[in-house]
Order: structure tokens, then C-alpha cells, then sequence
């Protein structure tokens, strides 16, 4: 019997406060923190996962998750593009917000194992994707070759630069980084993310490939890999939608017959192909 | 279990019994030279002769605007429930079976409390239609009668009204019942007579196929010129939405009190028609063309749905789609035939 109603059943509607316990701007409009249930108790959940983050007051809005299970606490990554998210970005350690979920569908941990995996990343679409990557980094002699791909617009929009320097040096996985556009600061690649699709070393057609970034990037990037012979099935899209109520009721995240916040938000792309609405 | 009969003397004392033991009874009274589901306040105003409301009864199991939680601003919230007892009286049949679709939707999967809780709490008293609307099509949709998902079916039969009462709540309504005999062999061959003919009667708009085929009707129809013939003129006003006794879909909004220390959290009715439906953070609109906003209700109600629930189509025929529609594109009957006839296969 759960406290909020009589009848044994819980109030999918209701979230539970988290404290903010670290937080700093990513880059200039992207908000990281560090939470950590006032329950006590872990999220739970499993990468590719999201939750329904809230103010009361302001509403509440999908934020994927972008820590991996392994590590204590869960952190999210949010843009400043409306009236609640501009209000997070104020918050400091030891406020609250309101957390439900862990919500959707997860990235293929298991059998992803022993496969070389290559995530190609989109602007924010880093977000989601490194709580995978941290997750394969934390089990990694679970996992074969691992290749991440990172496009961002412009530098200043890079994020979680010190991780990527990181990520950089290990001899453990490749990481490739373009921007969109070039700048003086920056002497890497410049173009979009698919133009780094053909120097994948890895063994595309063998490869598990995992694709999250902003709705323009999917077509061109799907494009890319079943030009690289990248089979439909081996390939996992992280989707958004507006899902507004989290568990399959409220119509908002619906592609065609599929709810994004229950059959998704990851997606095998062979399950899509014939899902119109998709991409 | 037993069909009573009631006189419509005896009917009315019934109803005003129950009133009058201080039960809150939503029934069907006239405003203007139509009629709407209200807060019934004496048996004279109920108008069981009725031919269709404006809205449907969903307002009463899925309110307009239905409070989930309250909260301090910026603080801790707490569930709060809208599920006061209520006897919903004068339900057509087509309105009925929307309300255990809805039933099945919002306790399928993620168990909705708000939803249910209400839902256990309401009584309903469903009646056989005595008057077809200018635009229901329930026959051909086969909602124009209901064999179950009633608490008491009334039935006019012209002298009285016979109250089949289905259910442990709607037999302990009959408690108020004085007077009540039982139906003879001839009054339920009055009422069989009623219920056959509204098989066939009610239907204004004759769909050309079984519901049944409606689901694989669509496999092929996706790419149809038809959704954006129709879609041309559409106003994306939402009407056929609201009107909908089966649309569901809803938005979640917070209201700060004007204390501005306290509010409520929401739920109230969307439409997939709308505009910004899908619409996400930074002006993304994943449904923005009118004709794939179209199309989208008519798959929910054809095929996505009905996928959920187990085959039932989620459009019951109440025509009121067809009423309110300012360009004159909602009928979905209309859509499914042209469908039919320019179908590629089966």
C-alpha cells in the first residue's frame, strides 16, 4: 500500500525530489548536474533511459539520462530553451527538482557484448549517448572496438570537453570530433558528423551502431551507413519526441502506432524502417 | 439478472429519489434546441428523448481540466484526486462502449489512479437511443446498442421504461426504485424490437465495410491523396477532437495560485489536430503538415488504437465529429469509403 492513494496502486503522476549536488554550464546554453535521490535509493535505470524532470510551478519536461548505472547519483544535461528549463539552469547544489522514471526504452547493453560498437553523436545527442559510453568504458572488457563520433555546430558548443580530451588519450577507444564550422581554436575536422563515417576502423557491417542527434542528422547519417553496408538491424536510434506524460497515456510522443516514451526512446532501426513517421 | 419496469410516473419518482437521498446524478437536459450532459437537479429536466449531446460524457470521466497534484512552488507535491461519486444518467450506447475503451486505455500498461479512481466511483445508467441524431452513423460502427459495460440499461418502451440492471452498483441504485414489476415477455419484445431496429437505424453515414476491416483498410492507405485533399481546408481548430468521446489525449500544466506560493499540476484535454501537438523544445514540430495531423486521428481511431485494445475500433459512430467541423472534412466515414473503394488490396 503506497501512501498517495488507498488502493495499493502508485500515482504515475507524482515525482520524487532529488538534490542537485553538483552543476556547471557545459558551454553556453547547456546546464549539467549531479543528483541524487532524497529517497536514498538509486534511479534504477539503464542507459538510453530518460525522466520527466520538474519545478513545480513551471513544469515538467523529458531530460535523457546521461550517467551510466555504474556510478552513484545520476546526471542530466539540460539546454536553456523555455520557462522551466531556464529556471533549472538557476538551481545550485543542495536545491531540488522533481524526478520521474526512469522512463522508455534502453540501449542493447547485453548484446551489445563482445561486439565492436561505434555511437555517433549529434550536438546534444552526445547527451544520452554517454551513458552508454561510460557504461562500455566502466565493463570494458565486455565490449569489442569502440568507436565514438562526435559532430558538434560550432566549437563553442562542444560538451563535456575535459571528457572528450579524456576519452582522447585512451588507447582503449577511438574518439573522432568534427565541427560544423571552422574556428580559430580549433584545428580538427570541420564538417558534419557523417563526414566522419568513412574513417570508422572498425567493422561497420559487424559493428553495433548507435545514433542519437538533433531530427535533421538521422536521415543523412542512416543514409551514410547503409552506404558503409551498416545493416538496419545492427543500428539503434535515440529518438526524441514531446513526451509529455512519460508512461503511454498522453499521445504526445506517438510516431505513427509507437510511443516514443515506451517503445522508445531507442529504437533498433530495422523496427522503423517501415515506421513512416520516424525520421 | 432480472429487466424491471418502471411507468414514467414511477420513473421520475425514481430519479427524484435518488436526488433526493443526496446523490450527485449527471443526466441529459436541453440547452437551447440541443442538449448536454448536466448536473441533474429535479426528473423533470431529464431528457432521455434525447438524439445526441454536444459533448459526450467524457467530460465527466476524463474532465476538461482534472487537478493531478498539488505543490509549493519550486517544492514537494502531493497527489490529490477528483473521484467524487457520481451517477452519470442517459448514456447512448456508442458513449458507452468510448467509456470502457477509455477504461481499458488508462489501465492497460501504466496504471492511471486519477483516471480509475473517478471511474470507480461513477454509476452508469446507459438508455437505448429513441432518436437518431442528424449525423450518427453508431450502425454502421455496431455501437448502436451495448450488451454490457452498464451498471442499468434503460430502455423506453413507449409507457414506461424497463431498467436492466447488470451490475452490483446498479442494483443497489434500483433500491430507490418503488413500484418497480417485472419486465413481462411482451415488454422485452418491445425492447428486443427497439434495440433491432436501432441496429440498422442509426446511420445517417453508411460506412462500406465492416469495422472490423477498418485496421487492415489502413495497412495501404497511408500515402492516399486523400489526407491532404481533405486536410486543404482544415482549420486545425481541434473540434473533432473535443467533440470525440473516445480522444483522450491530454497536456499536463502547471497553475500557481494567485498567492503564487501554491498550484496545481493539470491534466486537461489536447487534440492531435492542433498545430503544436508535437511540437518539442526549440520550435521542432514533429507533426507540422495539416494533412499528416489528419490523418493521424483517423489512424488512431482505425488502427493505432484499436491495436491496444484488442481490436476495437476506436470511433463509435456518435457523429458529433461531423457536427462540429467548420470545413466539413471530419467525417471519418466519408474518409474510410474513399479508402475503400480506391483500396490497392483485399
Amino acid at each position: 500500500m503506497c501512501e498517495c492513494c488507498g488502493n495499493g496502486q502508485k500515482d504515475i503522476y507524482l515525482p520524487q525530489m532529488a538534490t542537485i549536488t553538483k552543476h556547471r554550464m557545459l558551454n553556453g546554453t547547456e546546464f549539467y548536474m549531479h543528483l541524487e535521490l532524497d529517497s536514498g535509493k538509486e534511479l534504477g535505470h539503464t542507459p538510453g533511459q530518460f525522466v520527466e524532470v520538474s519545478i513545480a510551478g513551471l513544469g515538467e519536461a523529458p531530460i535523457s539520462i546521461s550517467s551510466s548505472p555504474t556510478q552513484k547519483g545520476f546526471e542530466l544535461v539540460v539546454r536553456n530553451v523555455g520557462s522551466l528549463t531556464k529556471a533549472i539552469h538557476k538551481l545550485t547544489a543542495g536545491q531540488k527538482v522533481g524526478i520521474r522514471g526512469p522512463f522508455g526504452s534502453v540501449y542493447p547493453v547485453e548484446l551489445a557484448k563482445g561486439r565492436d560498437l561505434v555511437f555517433i553523436c549529434g550536438g546534444i545527442g552526445l547527451v544520452p549517448q554517454r551513458s552508454f559510453i561510460r557504461y562500455v568504458l566502466d565493463n570494458r572488457k565486455d565490449y569489442g572496438k569502440v568507436t565514438v563520433l562526435v559532430g558538434t555546430k560550432c566549437y563553442d558548443m562542444r560538451l563535456f570537453r575535459e571528457e572528450l580530451a579524456m576519452w582522447q588519450e585512451r588507447k582503449d577507444m577511438t574518439l573522432m570530433e568534427t565541427v560544423d564550422e571552422s574556428h580559430d581554436c580549433w584545428d580538427g575536422n570541420v564538417g558534419v558528423v557523417t563526414t566522419l563515417i568513412p574513417k570508422i576502423e572498425s567493422d561497420l557491417p559487424k559493428s553495433l551502431v548507435l545514433v542519437c542527434g538533433p531530427p535533421v542528422m538521422y536521415k543523412f547519417v542512416l543514409m551514410a551507413l547503409s552506404e558503409a553496408e551498416a545493416p538496419a538491424k545492427n543500428i539503434y536510434v535515440n529518438l526524441e519526441r514531446r513526451m509529455k506524460c512519460g508512461v503511454g497515456k498522453c499521445g504526445h510522443c506517438q510516431i505513427n502506432n509507437l510511443y516514443v516514451c515506451q517503445d522508445g526512446p531507442v529504437f533498433r532501426w530495422s523496427d522503423l524502417t517501415a515506421v513512416p513517421e520516424a525520421i | 439478472m432480472s429487466v424491471s419496469k418502471l411507468n414514467k410516473q414511477q420513473f421520475g419518482q425514481f430519479v427524484d429519489a435518488i436526488l433526493a437521498a443526496g446523490r450527485k446524478v449527471v443526466g441529459v437536459v436541453a440547452k437551447n434546441d440541443r442538449f448536454v450532459f448536466n448536473t441533474l437537479k429535479s426528473a423533470k429536466d431529464l431528457r432521455l428523448d434525447y438524439d445526441v449531446t454536444i459533448l459526450s460524457p467524457r467530460k465527466y470521466v476524463l474532465p476538461q481540466v482534472e487537478p493531478l497534484l498539488t505543490f509549493e512552488v519550486g517544492g514537494d507535491a502531493k497527489s490529490v484526486k477528483q473521484n467524487e461519486p457520481m451517477i452519470l444518467l442517459g448514456i447512448h450506447p456508442y458513449d458507452l462502449i468510448a467509456i470502457n475503451q477509455m477504461d481499458e486505455l488508462f489501465s492497460e500498461g501504466e496504471y492511471d489512479t486519477h483516471y480509475m479512481d473517478r471511474r470507480k466511483n461513477i454509476t452508469l445508467v446507459a438508455c437505448d437511443v429513441a432518436k437518431a441524431s442528424k449525423n450518427v452513423f453508431a450502425s454502421s460502427m455496431e455501437t448502436a446498442v451495448a450488451d454490457k459495460g452498464y451498471d442499468i440499461l434503460i430502455t423506453d418502451i413507449g409507457d414506461a421504461y424497463l431498467l436492466d440492471a447488470a451490475t452490483e452498483k446498479g442494483q443497489a441504485l434500483m433500491a430507490y426504485a418503488k413500484g418497480a414489476a417485472a419486465a413481462t415477455a411482451e415488454d422485452l419484445k418491445k425492447r428486443n424490437a427497439i434495440q433491432e431496429a436501432n441496429k440498422t437505424g442509426l446511420n445517417k453515414h453508411k460506412l462500406n465495410c465492416k469495422p472490423s476491416y477498418l485496421p487492415k483498410l489502413m495497412e495501404t492507405a497511408y500515402n492516399h491523396p486523400v489526407w491532404e485533399e481533405k486536410a486543404r481546408l482544415c482549420y486545425s481548430c481541434g473540434s473533432c477532437n473535443q467533440v470525440c468521446p473516445t480522444c483522450y489525449c491530454f497536456d499536463v500544466q502547471d497553475r500557481v495560485n494567485w498567492d503564487l506560493k501554491t498550484g496545481t499540476r493539470v491534466r486537461c484535454w489536447d487534440g492531435c489536430l492542433l498545430e503544436n501537438f508535437a511540437t518539442v523544445a526549440g520550435n521542432h514540430n514533429f507533426r507540422k503538415d495539416r494533412s499528416a495531423r489528419f490523418r493521424h486521428r483517423l489512424y488512431r481511431k482505425a488502427k493505432y488504437v484499436p491495436e491496444k485494445i484488442g481490436g476495437q475500433i476506436a470511433c463509435v459512430g456518435c457523429g458529433r465529429c461531423v457536427t462540429a467541423c467548420t470545413a466539413d472534412i471530419a467525417n471519418p466515414v466519408t474518409v474510410y469509403n474513399r479508402l475503400m473503394e480506391e483500396r490497392t488490396i483485399g
